[in-house]
């Protein structure tokens, strides 16, 4: 067993889910046995491979390697138009409690 | 009107040439969601009155004389994780029940600007994750050629009502084969671009390195002409790449005669079932009577492929699902005495089982000590599949595989056990992963008369030469 019951309270904490114990319990198998099936990639040796976080850091099969990047995020530091921000009542519109101009929450409790 | 036969083209010129009006056809296909979607339950909201606001000002510039944007009337679906301003959209997920966007997403504004009726959110699997859209945090989808059987997923909703023509076309989102697969499964067109090619401004996210908007429609003319109209590079996504939109209607019609297609025996292995197998062996018989040179090519991390997708996507899930905390859309819990509690139970509360699943899964893959054996491994992975396409397309213009191991399977099938729904995006994972484009078009059916699709994937920005492939096919099929 990779997971136990202990990792699956830690992770669901990180996670920020309260999990039920029915659900926990649950959790605990898929998680194995997903897990277990993950252990397929150890028959890779990966050690010389660099990784890729994202199909833009690559050059593709096709594009000359003279040209940049067709995903360069970064961009001339001037402004493409200054865009109105969203209004204020809009942005509270969907808010399951709001009190005209904060989004109201709780009291946060020090442990 | 017959509504089976629209096609996009058809669908503008008959409004063009007043031989009926949107306004008629956008009532004929709501009379038909009325009609049937009780059984197959395709949508999860309808906005009539933007659709017929829209379809009223397509006839009036029918009535002056004036030529018609590209899409002009042509009723449409939009998958519910795609924003759109003022008209509820849920992601599927219960966790967004009432939630309403201030905005729209590119690609629905872009069809829109084009012409299109936006006739309604179509349902899928919850925040797009599921290959069956049996995960909607609401109810399944049927599959309109079985209705005991899933339309397949995450896009079931999209090709359902394309499928059972309800609307012309529809935009669906793939992350690890949510448009092909249900493509196949419902016997409709589905169109994956190159990881870029579309904005994903407005797409709700469900792994932000893998997620693709691409059109589901009844003809690969018509998923040419959809794509057409929302490629393109767009300021509101940094990931959209600034690579000029070829007229991927012209290109259509260029002959296949001499192509290169790579099969690689990867994909006709174990697992793939045999009605598939044939269905698919003929269409590459048939590509080769058109003068395709078949090339055989291989594939090796294929099998590897699974694994690093359910690692990668679930850990950027994990990621983008951390807004949905209930402070400022979405579902809040009642009751809630702190902060910590009102997150913890909002989230419980408003997630489905598959989702809970996959945040855990992914948080467990980026926590300290376990990044190095399982995100960043499977980044490594991901390099060495690149490797593999980039390998073979030196050889082959474009890449023949089935969609799907097998046609659609029933509903409740698959659903108690999650790796087995997993094993069933064998063949469309990669191209995400890669960041390739990948089309499905319909290549035959069982003898229970469903659905089989054929996938053909092409080198990055080369949507053409596939869409070509598929014309190509179509038209002899």
């Amino acid at each position: 067993m990779k997971v136990s019951e202990k990792d699956v309270a830690y992770v669901a904490d990180l996670a920020n889910l309260e999990l039920t114990a029915q659900e926990r319990d649950g959790m605990l198998r898929d998680l194995n046995s997903i897990l277990d099936y993950i252990d397929l990639l150890n028959e890779l040796d990966t050690s010389n491979v660099p990784p890729m976080a994202q199909v833009s850091t690559h050059e593709h099969a096709n594009q000359d390697k003279q040209h940049s990047s067709p995903f360069d995020a970064s961009r001339e530091d001037i402004l493409e138009g200054l865009r109105p921000s969203l209004p204020q009542d809009v942005a509270l519109a969907n808010a399951p409690d709001a009190d005209g101009t904060f989004f109201r929450v709780p009291k946060v409790i020090e442990r | 009107m017959d509504l089976h036969t629209l096609t996009i083209h058809a669908t503008r010129t008959a409004i063009q040439e007043r031989k009926t009006t949107a306004f008629a056809l956008a009532e004929a296909c709501y009379a038909r969601i009325q009609k049937e979607d009780g059984q197959i339950g395709a949508f999860l909201t309808l906005s009539k009155d933007r659709a017929l606001e829209q379809a009223d000002r397509i006839d009036r510039m029918a009535a002056e004389g004036k030529p018609l944007p590209p899409l002009g009337g042509v009723p449409v679906a939009i998958k519910d994780v795609m924003v759109t301003r003022g008209v509820r959209s849920t992601a599927g997920s219960k966790i967004l029940d009432n939630f309403i966007p201030p905005y729209d997403c590119t690609a629905v504004a872009r069809l829109e600007s084009a012409g299109a009726l936006i006739l309604g959110k179509t349902n899928c699997d919850e925040f797009a994750m599921g290959s069956s859209n049996e995960n909607s945090g609401f109810h399944p989808v049927h599959n309109p050629r079985d209705l005991s059987r899933v339309p397949g997923g995450s896009s079931g909703g999209s090709a359902a009502a394309v499928a059972a023509d309800m609307v012309v076309a529809a935009l669906g989102s793939d992350t690890g084969g949510s448009i092909r697969q249900p493509a196949s499964f419902c016997g409709v067109v589905g169109l994956m671009p190159t990881y870029g090619r579309v904005s994903r401004y407005g797409l709700i996210a469900f792994a932000s390195s893998l997620d693709h908007i691409g059109p589901l429609t009844k003809t690969v003319g018509d998923a040419a002409l959809m794509l057409r109209t929302i490629a393109g590079r767009d300021p509101m996504d940094a990931t959209s790449a600034d690579v000029p939109v070829p007229d991927y209607v012209a290109e259509l019609e260029k002959p296949v005669r001499g192509l290169k297609i790579g099969v690689a025996k990867e994909y006709f292995g174990e697992g793939l079932d045999d009605e598939v197998r044939q269905a698919v062996e003929s269409a590459i018989d048939k590509l080769k009577s058109l003068g395709c040179e078949i090339i055989p090519v291989s594939l090796p991390h294929t099998r590897y492929a699974i694994p690093t997708y359910y690692l990668i996507a679930t850990a950027e899930a994990s990621a983008n699902l951390a807004r949905y905390d209930g402070v400022r859309y979405g579902h809040r819990a009642h009751n809630v005495k702190t902060l910590p509690e009102m997150y913890r139970r909002s989230r419980d509360e408003g997630f489905g089982a598959e989702v809970k699943r996959r945040i855990m899964l992914g948080t467990y893959a980026l926590s300290a000590g376990y990044y190095d054996a399982y995100y960043l491994k499977a980044q490594k992975v991901r390099t060495l599949l690149t490797q593999d396409f980039k390998e073979a397309f030196r050889t082959v213009d474009a890449i023949v595989t089935p969609t799907a191991p097998t046609a659609a399977f029933r509903l409740g099938e698959k659903s108690n056990d999650p790796l087995a729904m997993y094993l069933a995006d064998i063949y469309t994972v990669t191209a995400d992963l890669v960041g390739i484009p990948g089309i499905s078009v319909p290549c035959g059916e069982t003898k229970e008369k469903l659905p089989i699709g054929l996938q053909i994937l092409g080198k990055h920005f080369d949507e053409a030469t596939i869409l070509r492939v598929a014309h190509g096919y179509e038209q002899a099929a």
